[in-house]
């Protein structure tokens, strides 16, 4: 809770209306071997705009990655070269193993189906900040559950809040047992939106992977079922908020974007300050 | 085990591994290789028992099993007991436990761990629960049930 408060306090600099050098002359290494746009440009964003500088890949086909070298080699080499790195990796448990061999701290940017947990501290940071509260919410989960690591992170972490649950998904897209499992509160399954969609504060949506659909038919079945759209929201609290990690696809309507339930675009900018927060705390000078 | 052992020819020097899950004997011997090893084995299959109704016992003439050897037994058959044998008689019993770190013994069954993917990095679980002994992936996370390790 120490970091969603700070990056609070954190959003003028976030904003560029303030100045900040709590991270002058510290360097992050931003190594990304796979393709991410939020990510890399938030935590860029957030070194910069502490005073800190960043080097880094956003291709591995441009390091020695291709020429058989190892992750553990590699994050030894670049933890030479500065304070703390952020790895995102195709592999589950790199973030892990990188952290064995790393003399700096590192940062999991996302490990392949596994964990992103500094996108699961920006949503509990967005959902504070557009509801006022974590406490008691009633969250919709919407989308692919199955896969989303997004949502996984995420429910884990709401759990603490006795938050009511409801995943609304496709049968073959239905939350996971692994989650499920550890969840003290109460949560419930759904496959129709419009059954539960008036009783919700907050409305996580994901995108639905079309390559997860044997056949192109079903794909298109569940896809379009849960197109949300300005109309379909006249069902919903005034105050309820949506948010997505992004990208979307067709998943919300563009005429959502005007609405005063959309937070995805909020949401993706609050990367910067928790970043922000999260940085100071690991290489930040000591107070 | 003394009436049990009469029942073959008792090994001057070696390891009696006694105890052992009934039909789980000659997996033991695979995965630990002792078949290959060039010693003379003993596979006793169903062996009549008090506390287990029915196990299996391993005989292993003129070789001790080292520790590595005993952690895969742990996690093969959790309440198997190992006897080291020397000039007939029982110099050492071992309980087997499984430990509650277990390094290089198994793979992770998650194809996508770093562990499966990187040259030099050892397998590491930590046992989760003493009485399923269901282990944990310490760096993907993924739970594997004591029925379905696939051993290095």
């Amino acid at each position: 809770m120490g970091i969603l408060k700070r990056a609070k306090e954190l959003l003028p600099v976030a904003k560029g209306n303030k100045k900040s050098k709590t991270l002058d002359g510290k360097i992050l290494a931003t190594c990304f071997f796979e393709p991410s746009t939020r990510t890399r440009l938030s935590f860029e964003s957030a070194m910069q705009r502490l005073g800190g500088s960043c080097i880094g890949f956003a291709d591995p086909s441009a390091t020695s990655h291709l020429k058989g070298e190892t992750l553990s080699d590699a994050i030894r080499m670049v933890a030479g070269y500065s304070d703390a790195v952020v790895l995102r990796h195709p592999r589950e448990g790199a973030a892990k193993l990188a952290s064995e061999v790393s003399e700096v701290p590192i940062i999991n940017g996302g490990d392949g189906a596994g964990q992103h947990p500094t996108q699961t501290l920006l949503d509990l940071f967005t959902i504070k900040d557009e509801i006022g509260k974590l406490e008691g919410l009633k969250v919709g989960m919407l989308g692919d559950l199955r896969y989303g690591r997004t949502v996984h992170s995420l429910s884990q972490a709401l759990n603490r809040f006795n938050t009511k649950f409801f995943f609304i998904s496709p049968k073959s897209l239905a939350m996971p047992e692994h989650v499920t499992d550890v969840l003290d509160s109460h949560w419930s399954t759904h496959e129709n939106l419009k059954e539960v969609l008036g009783d919700l504060d907050v409305l996580y949506v994901t995108r639905i992977q079309k390559e997860r659909f044997p056949d192109l038919e079903d794909y298109k079945k569940v896809a379009g079922a849960y197109k949300i759209n300005a109309e379909l929201l006249k069902n919903a609290k005034s105050k309820m908020k949506i948010l997505h990690p992004l990208p979307r696809v067709d998943e919300i309507s563009t005429d959502v974007d005007e609405t005063k339930h959309a937070a995805y675009f909020r949401q993706a900018f609050n990367g910067v300050p928790v970043r922000m927060a999260l940085l100071e705390e690991m290489i930040g000078a000591k107070k | 085990m003394s009436e049990n052992l009469l029942k073959v020819q008792p090994i001057r020097n070696g390891t009696v591994i006694d105890h052992i899950r009934a039909g789980r004997g000659r997996k033991i011997l695979d995965i630990l290789g002792l078949s290959n090893s060039g010693t003379t084995i003993s596979l006793l299959v169903n062996v009549q028992s008090k506390k287990q109704k029915r196990k299996d016992m391993i005989k292993i003439e003129d070789r001790e099993l080292d520790e590595n050897e005993i952690e895969k037994l742990a996690l093969l058959s959790p309440n198997a007991r190992v006897n080291i044998i020397r000039n007939y008689a029982v110099a050492e019993k071992k309980e087997v436990e499984i430990p509650s770190f277990i390094s290089n013994i198994v793979h992770c069954s998650n194809e996508n761990c770093i562990s499966n993917n990187e040259r030099g990095v050892s397998s590491n679980f930590k046992l989760i629960d003493e009485e399923t002994h269901q282990i944990q992936c310490t760096y993907c996370g993924r739970k594997i049930e004591e029925d379905k390790l696939n051993f290095l």
